[in-house]
């Protein structure tokens, strides 16, 4: 019998429903291989065992009383630790927030909650959301599943390695430049981020307001859809969230790609995509091809800008965004004589090397004198970039890609040149400047072994049609591994 | 020496006016706004800045600024957007504050003010949204943050719906600003949007002064006074730092361009010794709201929804013939104006009944402590009250007597009267035999009369009053008098 920590979300469901398991049992199970695998892992900051078996007792009992809360009632869910949970320590992966209980939920999280979803832990993830690797917490990295000794990608590392390794069944991250995507491709699983708007930011511990978009991880791409299923929709307390009916997400899973046009990015196969991540794209591609989609080249330039706009419109946003944490309400506080030495030194000792180092240069770009060249001139490529987005969704109906530049690089090998470190975002930031919808899905091992994830992008509000093409995808690869740690029994010393 | 009467020198002034809007909820939370609940009661993840709180603006405060702006003669724009001014302050729980920067809710209007010498248009250069910090309370010497001991924060202000009015510097002494200042504040209280208390903190401005050579064009270095809390402060503090800066220039000095305090018990102004030098506030448009748009719809219902204002009630009680200072208090006690209004339109007098409500029945409403409508004191009692005196049932003593009654609730004018028996005697023959008598009683008095001396009248009026217990017609006895005078010549 297999593992109920391996059960797909949708399997897992089924399961409940039929009575052969429990809520309790995946619980579990879930819990049993986060006992196995967190001292290599380090997927979670926080489990919350109490609040996971009140809720699989709840979802039992509400599942004896015949009553159907969805298809997430029962089903262990892990989020990333910028979301706010009440009662529940929430740090962002900072030294600043240590030991901060907010005493609100997150709009995901009642939502996770309503429907009778385990909320099982919070996950790691870089300082603030503010990073590629997961390396950037300040709790300490976390590793990747498929080989201890690299990253999981960032910033939701946390949660992408814990759905891959099954310590959850599926799990909610943020996704500012590609801290979705691109460590579902590092850890050989799907996630999605949606359209900006979709899903409420509301309890989601800012980053770039503008940028910001909360989604879901899954070990398939029908999963991913039932998770954004349950937590999109409009919500009053986002003045940013999307007002309109919200649009059909999983109506496609099974239509095939016949007709639909494929547009290739051409400028995201050049020689900075590692030789066999490009070639498993193209692979991909290919199937699409057989399989009926009218694939065409598009060109976007302003795609070359992109990063560099990226760098300039998140921090400064974030200079703002991370201004509140000063010491006088909340969080660490380091004494001083006068209020200003206190916050100085608070925020000082709060924060990391990365994010200082945003802080400062979005303050820069902000400053009087410098605002133009900087913020102005990214906000102008902001505006070129959606304008090669329209132009491109003339001639396609969604655009593929590789996610990552690379597969998972060894822990450390980037951490000392940020750049470096930036150039693992240049696939997946042009959609967050645009707001439009993207994911990834696994497509292949390299010779290492590593997983290699395929982009798919769509215009705004094109959930239907991008989880169309992406079920697509999984069905023509046939992707199938797990990583090593997920399937071996560890044993803790 | 005043300000007015430095002939070769020239002030030129521009106030920026916060007032805080009473709507029910906070700017951008769902907290109530109250004043004086006990610290930090009315708060919330928004207001208090929690991680990961994000603000949703409130239609009803929106609703509000438009309606000032409106009455100013404001654009009211089609787009507008909110910014992001940062600075660090504990009292700002965000170290950003949401304001308007670029792009107003409202630009382009302006006020017209009265001071005793001169009538003036001041322009308002814009009117802007934003967000209310915080209080802090510094416990310890001096009550400034440097000297404090330690430091009490109270959020309940936090996000109070604040709107900014921004004057042009047309303001040319301290005594019009005084008259701009509380025009603005009459203006903003006819709206209903706030009871722009000075004292409460409802209500603050900032001033910049700066003076040149009568006849410049360039405006000199200015400093700013922040947070005046009252009218005769902001005269005080105005006068003070013109003449100050008049007496630096001429002693060949040069006006420092910096921001200064007004010390209330000393009437000076002094130095804030700023650390900053020049603050950037790193404007960018707020990401977490979106823009607003003003459609046609709304401006006309806001335009078409405005009360009278104050300037325009003012001119029509004074094409009704009454006095600047009757006018202004009619238009300053909307209650007193409006039972003024009625009272009008129902055929009183428009002079007799604004006398009557700024002399006997102000008064009566300090001495009660009470306000006007809260007295038994309608439109129909002021009716019937002048018609009695017109028509000569009521000497305007009497009416005194009368109105005190009505005020205290006995009734009706005539019934109020005939209770306190202080109907006028319209019977002459009455009058006549009253002033027979007294004529009888003093010969001489009428002998010095009839020598052509007058003097004597008014005694003997007085003298006929006692006898009738005031409740003859003074005017009617003292013709009988001067009648019998000369016709016994």
């Amino acid at each position: 019998m297999t593992d109920p920590a391996d059960l797909t979300l949708g399997e897992a469901a089924a399961e409940l429903r039929s009575g052969s398991l429990s809520a309790r049992e995946l619980l579990d199970a879930v819990t049993a291989r986060a006992a196995n695998t967190e001292a290599q892992l380090h997927a979670f900051l926080t489990l919350d065992r109490d609040g996971a078996r009140t809720a699989a007792e709840a979802a039992d009992t509400a599942i004896a009383a015949g009553e159907d809360l969805g298809p997430l009632m029962g089903i262990p869910i892990a989020v990333k630790d910028n979301m706010c949970t009440r009662g529940i320590e929430t740090t962002a992966g900072s030294k600043i927030l240590s030991g901060y209980e907010p005493p609100y939920d997150a709009t995901v999280v009642s939502r996770l909650r309503d429907a009778g979803a385990v909320i099982v832990g919070k996950t790691n993830l870089d300082e603030f959301a503010m990073g590629s690797s997961t390396e950037n917490s300040a709790y300490g990295p976390t590793h990747n599943p498929w080989d201890t000794d690299r990253v999981p990608g960032g910033s939701s590392g946390g949660s992408a390695a814990s759905v891959a390794v099954g310590s959850s069944i599926a799990a909610l991250g943020s996704d500012t430049g590609g801290s979705i995507r691109q460590p579902a491709s590092l850890c050989g699983i799907v996630g999605a981020k949606p359209t900006y708007g979709l899903v409420s930011r509301y309890g989601l511990i800012a980053f770039a307001s503008s940028l910001d978009q909360i989604g879901p991880f899954a070990r398939n791409v029908g999963d991913t859809a039932t998770l954004l299923e349950v937590v999109a929709g409009f919500d009053i307390r986002d003045a940013t969230s999307f007002r309109g009916a919200r649009p059909d997400i999983a109506g496609g899973l099974t239509a095939g790609v016949a007709g639909v046009r494929v547009g290739m990015v051409k400028e995201l196969m050049g020689d900075a995509i590692a030789p066999p991540v490009r070639a498993a794209v193209q692979r991909t591609i290919d199937l699409l091809d057989d399989a009926g989609a009218e694939i065409v080249e598009i060109s976007m330039p302003s795609f070359d800008y992109a990063l560099s706009a990226y760098y300039l419109i998140a921090p400064a946003e974030c200079s703002a965004n991370l201004a509140r944490f000063d010491g006088v309400r909340y969080g660490l506080r380091v004494d001083g004589e006068t209020t200003e030495t206190m916050m100085g030194r608070s925020r000082a000792a709060g924060f990391g090397p990365e994010v200082s180092r945003r802080i400062l240069l979005g303050t820069y770009a902000l400053s009087a004198g410098y605002y133009d060249a900087f913020y102005g001139q990214a906000q102008r490529v902001r505006t070129l970039v959606r304008r090669d987005f329209a132009a491109a969704y003339e001639q396609a109906d969604v655009l593929v890609s590789p996610t990552a530049p690379s597969t998972a690089f060894p822990i450390g090998a980037k951490t000392a040149d940020p750049l470096e470190m930036y150039y693992q975002d240049i696939c997946t930031i042009p959609l967050n400047l645009a707001g439009d919808p993207g994911m990834s899905v696994p497509v292949a091992l390299d010779d290492d072994g590593l997983p290699i994830g395929f982009q798919v992008m769509a215009p705004a509000l094109g959930e239907k049609v991008m989880f169309q093409v992406g079920a697509e995808v999984e069905r023509l690869v046939a992707f199938d591994s797990r990583p090593a740690l997920a399937t071996s029994e560890v044993t803790l010393p | 020496m005043t300000d007015e009467a430095r002939v070769d020198w020239e002030a030129v002034i521009g106030i920026e006016t916060h007032v805080e809007l009473q709507t029910a909820s906070k700017m951008f939370c769902g907290c109530p706004v109250s004043f004086g609940a006990p610290p930090n009661t009315t708060v919330c993840p928004v207001c208090l800045g929690l991680p990961g709180a994000l603000p949703v603006p409130n239609e009803a405060a929106i609703e509000g600024i438009l309606r000032i702006g409106a009455a100013f003669g404001c654009e009211l724009v089609s787009y507008s957007e909110f910014h992001r001014k940062n600075y660090f302050y504990p009292d700002l729980p965000k170290n950003y504050q949401i304001s308007q920067y670029d792009l107003p809710l409202c630009v382009n209007g302006s006020v017209e003010i009265e001071t005793d010498e001169s009538s003036s248009t001041i322009g308002i250069t814009r009117v802007h949204m934003e967000e209310d910090t915080g209080k802090s309370l510094h416990v310890g010497e001096g009550g400034r943050i440097a000297d404090a001991d330690h430091s009490l924060l109270d959020f309940n202000r936090s996000g109070v719906p604040l709107v900014e009015i921004v004057s042009e510097p047309d303001i040319r002494s301290a005594a019009e600003a005084r008259a701009y200042g509380s025009e603005i504040q009459r203006i903003v209280r006819s709206l209903g949007v706030s009871d722009a208390r000075l004292e409460e903190g409802s209500m603050r401005f900032d001033a910049n002064i700066s003076v040149r050579r009568r006849g410049d064009e360039e405006f000199g270095t200015r400093t700013e006074v922040k947070n005046v809390n009252s009218l005769r402060s902001l005269q005080g503090a105005i006068a003070f730092e013109i003449e100050r800066q008049v007496r630096v220039l001429e002693g060949g000095g040069s006006v420092v361009q910096e921001t200064r305090h007004w010390n209330e018990a000393t009437g000076v102004t002094a130095s804030m010794r700023s650390k900053e030098e020049s603050e950037d506030y790193r404007y960018f448009q707020e990401p977490d709201l979106v823009p607003l748009e003003v459609d046609d719809a709304w401006r006309e219902r806001i335009v078409a929804s405005l009360p009278e204002l104050p300037s325009a009630r003012r001119s029509r009680y004074r094409a009704l013939g009454l006095d600047m200072i009757n006018a202004g208090l009619l238009v300053d006690d909307a209650a007193l104006g409006s039972l003024f209004d009625d009272a009008v339109a129902a055929g009183a007098d428009p002079a007799a009944t604004a006398n009557r409500l700024t002399g006997e029945v102000v008064a009566y409403t300090r001495r009660e402590g009470v306000g006007v409508s809260e007295t038994a004191l309608t439109a129909d009692h002021l009716v019937e009250l002048g018609t009695m005196v017109t028509e000569g049932d009521l000497s305007a003593t009497a009416a005194k007597d009368v109105l005190a009654g009505v005020l205290a609730g006995e009734g009706m004018p005539r019934a109020v009267a005939e209770q306190r028996d202080l109907l006028q005697i319209s019977d002459l023959g009455v009058i006549e035999a009253a002033v027979e008598s007294v004529l009888a009683e003093h010969a001489e008095a009428v002998e010095r009369m009839q020598g052509g001396d007058m003097k004597p009248v008014g005694f003997l009026v007085g003298q006929v009053m006692r006898a009738t217990g005031g409740k003859a017609d003074p005017k009617a006895v003292s013709e009988l008098i001067r009648s019998r005078a000369s016709s016994e010549t």
